[in-house]
């Protein structure tokens, strides 16, 4: 069982963090973001080419973090690959000691570095959860065909609150609980408002006692940056008062850091919310200060397996 | 409908280079409909194709036909007798109508002038849109009669994905996310239920080969 899991089922409040690898084949990048990480995160995500932009593979990172002592998350998507290539990364990944994985749709190729690529979707992410829990569970591929060793992943799914209605995002998330979503990051919360109205409709189907929820969070660099998400990035949520309280000050990152505290503070006392996942992706310093400023450092260890 | 669209001039230029006699032939079924292989944008073709050798002053002799469907080999044997004086054929027609014709003359080359885009329909005077994909195992019975895989820009079965924002689809405000169409039409007819199911992954196996269909109920051998 992954330390994420352990922690989870014993019921302390998790922290996640995410780690962007780099369009490069250097390890060493991927080697000084897990020092800056390392002990302020229970477990870290790798995005698999994230936005559609190719990067170093998930998996392969995530086998570079397993081997320098940290816990990665391996995330999936959806885009590139069909049932042949997913099941055969399903199983390399559990081989190289990977535990955590995150199965996700993945963003259209259109908004990446090759939007030429055929996007390839062959599965959506519910039917991605239901493949890998089969595979845990009964040990078949999708196809039924039996296998020795199967993969025995704690199984991650992503949702996102704010895109289109509540209900309907709260009938998804209730579809990827059936599919074995066994615990799930959110899309990062700056509403907390709405946030918290979906919370009680996901409460109110008992599905906070079915899945870890573990809310997401972002620190904003900018002002800047704050509009350009409010704007531009689609499924995302920033309220004025964020911008706001970006606009009066005057140590930008300083702000950003604390309201991502404060939001975290917040999350801590929503109930059925068992958990944060960090997204500083290219500002992973940022993740210390957060942790220890939330009151979540230092980190509980459940030993070693 | 087959949907069509005439390709860049000078893409047809550069196909057709070093040939001097050309026999340009519209198709008068679906890529008609979509104004792109009727007599009008025929003639316009040709008009263009005039001028243009006129211009370089490298003479082209150019004819024009019509066929009432590229598709079909009893229409397109028409052609024989007007191909004698022909070194090459533009086909205004859908990839289909272009096989046909290279098929039923293989000595002669056969161009085509359109590139084929979607199985869709008019959904307003000049604009045509994508409804269906062939998938071979129709759903939209299980989908409020609106297509995930035609128009969805994922193909997505167990909609819709985070990308959707306001009823509109990720890759743009332009485009509805068909996975909201899906959900407020099963609203108003109070059919959410149809969503609960996980939709299992598509059997792709039939349309992973070249498409057939033999009914022995038609068989003339
Ligand atoms: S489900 Fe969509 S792609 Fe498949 S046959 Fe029906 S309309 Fe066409
Ligand atoms: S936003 Fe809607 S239409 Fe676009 S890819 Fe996602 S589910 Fe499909």
């Amino acid at each position: 069982m992954s330390n994420l899991e352990k922690l989870l089922r014993a019921g302390e409040f998790a922290v996640t963090a995410e780690l962007g690898p780099p369009k490069s084949a250097d390890r060493g990048v991927i080697e000084e973001k897990a020092e800056i990480l390392k002990g302020f995160a229970d477990a870290i995500n790798i995005t698999d080419c994230q936005t559609a932009v190719v990067r170093l593979s998930s998996i392969a990172s995530a086998a570079i973090l397993t081997s320098l002592g940290l816990e990665p998350i391996a995330q999936m998507t959806c885009r590139d690959r069909n049932r042949i290539a997913l099941q055969s990364d399903i199983l390399g990944a559990w081989a190289l000691g990977i535990k955590n994985i995150l199965l996700l749709t993945g963003d259209h190729p259109k908004f990446g570095n090759h939007p030429e690529a055929k996007g390839v979707f062959d599965l959506d992410s519910i039917q991605l959860i239901q493949m890998v829990k089969q595979m845990k569970e009964e040990k078949k591929f999708l196809n039924g065909e039996e296998m020795k060793v199967e993969p025995k992943f704690f199984i991650g799914a992503v949702e996102n609150p704010f895109a289109g209605s509540l209900a309907l995002r709260a009938g998804r998330l209730a579809k990827k609980v059936a599919a074995g979503a066994e615990f799930l990051q959110t899309q990062i919360v700056y509403n907390l408002e709405k946030f918290s109205r979906w919370m009680e409709l996901v409460r109110e189907q008992g599905l906070d006692e079915k899945i870890f929820i573990l809310a997401g969070v972002a620190p904003i660099k900018s002002v800047g940056m704050a509009k350009y998400m409010q704007k531009k990035v689609p499924g995302m949520d920033v309220p004025e008062e964020i911008i706001s309280r970006m606009e009066k000050t005057t140590d930008a990152k300083a702000e950003g850091i604390q309201i991502c505290i404060d939001i975290i503070k917040a999350l801590k006392e929503i109930k059925g919310v068992k958990g944060v996942h960090i997204m500083a992706i290219e500002w992973e310093e940022a993740v210390p200060e957060i942790v220890r400023g939330a009151g979540l450092y230092p980190r509980p260890s459940m030993g070693e397996n | 409908m087959i949907v069509a669209e005439l390709k860049p001039f000078s893409e047809i230029e550069e196909m057709i280079k070093g040939k001097q006699h050309l026999l340009l032939v519209g198709c008068a079924t679906c890529t008609a409909i979509c104004f792109a292989s009727g007599n009008r944008e025929v003639s316009l073709l040709d008009s263009q194709l005039k001028l243009k050798s006129l211009m370089k002053s490298k003479e082209v002799f150019t004819s024009e036909r019509m066929l009432k469907r590229s598709c079909e080999h009893e229409f397109v044997e028409e052609l024989g007798s007007f191909i004698e004086k022909s070194e090459a054929i533009l086909s205004l027609s859908c990839g289909v109508g272009v096989q046909t014709i290279a098929d039923c003359f293989p000595e002669i080359e056969v161009y085509p002038a359109l590139n084929t885009l979607f199985i869709g329909r008019p959904d307003e005077s000049g604009v045509w849109k994508e409804y269906c994909q062939a998938c071979t195992d129709c759903l939209l019975h299980l989908t409020a009669g609106i297509c995930p895989i035609a128009r969805c820009a994922k193909g997505l079965l167990n909609g819709p994905c985070g990308g959707s924002q306001e009823g509109k689809c990720e890759v743009s405000p332009d485009i509805p996310c068909a996975w909201q169409l899906i959900y407020d039409r099963l609203e108003t007819r109070g059919e959410l239920h149809l969503l609960d199911e996980i939709k299992k992954p598509k059997d792709w196996s039939k349309k992973n080969l070249p498409g057939r269909v033999i009914r022995e109920d038609l068989l003339l051998r």
